[in-house]
């Protein structure tokens, strides 16, 4: 059995202008210790996603399910879910700063975290905070531990929050997008950490990111997910070199590749749309390159195509067309052709 | 010895030489009398030459002083001490009115496009401004000069009398892109123009970035601290580290062969987007943070984080030059440079 299982997860918000359908219908599911990355772009419902799992979005309409060991986390009274939220599932975010409280020691805050779980002494939390603290590789933890916040560099605080996260010993790790605010040394040092520990424990960990180097670093299937809905599922390595759905031949487009120097990226024509007016059809439609008629009326579901072992896509483009290599992109323009009426080609 | 005397290059080739600038901040003491006042010493002895028509790379973590530098070269601070010159003319010591006519040369763009544009003002006349600064253009002109412009950066003319709110954030950035490029500069700063972006909009505004240059004859200097977006867009890369720049290479010389320690960890730690090659490259990770500007260490900056420093490291400052063997315009400033193939040696645990 997994360790979590999300089924048919939908969460919409209220604004002042119309319902805002954040995340549109997705399912996946974590294994312990294994690692899964969701990639998107800026609104496209990652961080809503995870965050409504563990209970943090407040006046959201949700439906679905996301059950953790067997129990719906959905439905879970906020009783039951402050158990497991903290100790089974930890979380790290992308601002350490705004997650620490500025007040108070950093030692105090995770001293704070594993009594409210567990009952132990003060004497005897605190001592745990100061081995958490070198774990995570702060220096001479014992000084640093009645630091303020404001003491710590950026990785540092980092580093801070992983300890804090890793103090109950969860099961699953969700990081959203933990080294997006550092430098890229500082960032190899986290990501190194992070790897180390989850070898070290046995946690699961899903992590969001926009980056798809790190995804091609930590992860063992990728989520791509765009405008609130999941557009391919797979092993890492079938989605760097086997992708299916166009978006994510397009994000990989998007990188700048080595020895790639001066010539133009294969960018994404055309801007992500707003998820309060989503468009019919594949939410993708209107900045593909091989949009047929049918992706403008019917959306594609989620279904198997060949590239790995579970490699899932949501497209209309056959199941075979898999790769990034110049006859599939030929073929797939072809049968992008045919599937268009005679009267747009004209009109194209 | 000046960038000139060592390339050989002319004075004709060269759009923008710094010479030793040195840009310090004074830190508000909180001592009432006496006590030495403390500096951040952000950019601290850095000489270069922008060529033109290149896009010249500056890269280096937070707090290196690469923005504080590319403010100086558009004097937006003034240096401490050192000479910034445009076109063989040292700007660092002009008038404000008499910098007026290097300031239509030299532009600046941001990283933040929510940040810099005023959100009560329309697109049009925010793109027009430079016009109205520099006394170009009236009326109908002016108008028909800014839909040009809006034009040539991907923008719906259309779309003039629009607040910056209505648009999304790629779209900002080309207006600030149209902004600086109103007067038809020579010289672009782009002081992390695509940071704030997401990957689809930031593969645009790079090839937006590309075209323009082409068509315009633009010289960049381009500050980012993503490494495969700089080594997409530059023809030279300068590295800098705690206010100096550590080496300075050709975009592929300094990837084949970086000499600097610090060049070769910071281009080991990019993550690199094949899953294939995550765990065929040895990565190399630094320990610690970078040290406070205030208080800079002695000798070569690096040597508190380097895994080849030496007793010489922490007293004598390393100075820029060529190393033997490599190519002319290959500089770097360490007294025991990485030989072209040879490992860094730290393994991941000890670095933890």
């Amino acid at each position: 059995m997994s360790l979590l299982e999300v089924d048919d997860l939908h969460v919409s918000f209220s604004t002042p202008d119309g319902v805002l359908r954040a995340v549109r219908g997705i399912s996946f599911a974590v294994d312990p210790g294994e690692t899964l990355g969701i990639v998107g772009e800026s609104g496209s419902g990652k961080s809503v996603s995870t965050q409504t799992i563990v209970g943090l979005t407040q006046g959201a309409r949700i439906s679905g399910t996301a059950r953790f060991e067997g129990k719906d986390l959905l439905t879970m009274s906020e009783s039951e879910l402050r158990t497991v939220r903290g100790a089974e599932i930890a979380m790290i975010f992308q601002d350490p700063l705004s997650s620490l409280h500025p007040h108070y020691r950093v030692g105090w805050q995770i001293v704070e975290m594993i009594r409210a779980h567990e009952a132990v002494s003060k004497k005897e939390a605190r001592k745990r905070a100061v081995e958490l603290l070198g774990l995570v590789g702060i220096p001479s933890p014992s000084q640093r531990v009645d630091d303020f916040p404001h003491q710590f560099s950026g990785g540092m605080r980092q580093r801070a929050m992983i300890a804090m996260a890793l103090a109950l010993n969860p099961k699953l790790l969700i990081a959203d997008e933990p080294t997006t605010a550092l430098d890229v040394t500082v960032q190899a040092q986290i990501m190194a950490l992070i790897k180390r520990l989850q070898k070290e424990f046995g946690t699961a960990v899903i992590m969001i990111t926009h980056d798809l180097g790190i995804i091609a670093d930590i992860a063992d299937r990728v989520m791509v997910m765009y405008a609130g809905k999941p557009m391919e599922y797979t092993d890492k390595r079938t989605l760097y070199h086997q992708p299916h759905h166009p978006y994510t031949e397009g994000l990989i487009g998007s990188l700048p590749q080595q020895g790639g120097r001066g010539s133009p990226l294969k960018s994404i024509p055309g801007l992500p749309p707003s998820l309060l007016r989503v468009p019919k059809g594949c939410p993708f439609h209107p900045r593909c390159v091989y949009a047929m008629d049918r992706c403008a009326g019917e959306e594609p579901p989620m279904r198997q195509v060949s590239g790995g072992l579970d490699h899932r896509s949501a497209c209309w483009l056959p199941p075979e067309a898999v790769g990034t290599t110049t006859d599939i992109v030929v073929t797939r323009q072809e049968l992008a052709r045919q599937g268009r009426s005679s009267a747009q080609e004209e009109s194209a | 010895m000046t960038e000139e005397a060592r390339t050989g290059r002319t004075q004709r080739d060269t759009l923008l030489q710094l010479v030793d600038v040195v840009k310090h901040f004074p830190v508000p003491s909180d001592r009432l009398f006496g006590g030495k006042r403390e500096h951040v010493h952000a950019v601290d002895g850095v000489s270069l030459d922008v060529r033109r028509g290149e896009t010249i790379g500056l890269v280096g973590e937070s707090g290196c002083g690469k923005s504080t530098l590319a403010r100086c070269i558009t004097r937006l601070h003034d240096v401490t001490s050192g000479t910034v010159s445009f076109d063989g003319r040292n700007i660092s010591d002009l008038s404000v009115s008499q910098l007026k006519p290097y300031r239509r040369k030299m532009q600046m763009v941001f990283q933040d496009p929510y940040g810099s544009l005023n959100p009560r003002r329309r697109v049009g006349s925010i793109i027009g401004d430079p016009f109205a600064i520099h006394g170009m253009g009236k009326g109908a002109d002016r108008k028909t000069k800014v839909q040009e412009l809006m034009e040539l950066v991907g923008l719906n003319p259309e779309h003039y009398n629009r607040f910056p709110a209505e648009f999304s954030g790629g779209q900002r950035q080309r207006i600030g892109l149209a902004r600086a490029l109103a007067l038809r500069p020579e010289l672009v700063v782009c002081d992390e123009p695509v940071s704030a972006l997401d990957v689809s909009i930031q593969a645009q505004i790079i090839n937006l970035l590309a075209d323009l240059q082409g068509k315009l004859g633009l010289t960049y200097i381009f500050i980012a601290h993503d490494l495969s977006v700089v080594r997409h867009v530059s023809d030279r890369i300068a590295v800098m580290y705690l206010g100096r720049i550590v080496e300075v290479a050709d975009t592929e010389e300094l990837f084949a062969r970086p000499r600097h320690p610090y060049t070769k960890a910071l281009l080991s730690a990019v993550p690199t987007p094949d899953p294939d090659l995550v765990n065929e490259r040895d990565q190399i990770i630094l320990s610690g943070d970078v040290p406070s500007p205030i208080r800079p260490p002695s000798g070569c900056r690096f040597h508190p984080r380097c895994p080849r420093a030496q007793s010489r490291c922490t007293t004598e400052d390393p100075v820029l030059n060529v190393k033997d063997g490599d190519v002319s315009d290959h500089a770097a400033a360490c007294h025991f440079p990485v030989a072209d193939g040879e490992p860094l040696v730290m393994s991941q645990k000890e670095a933890l």
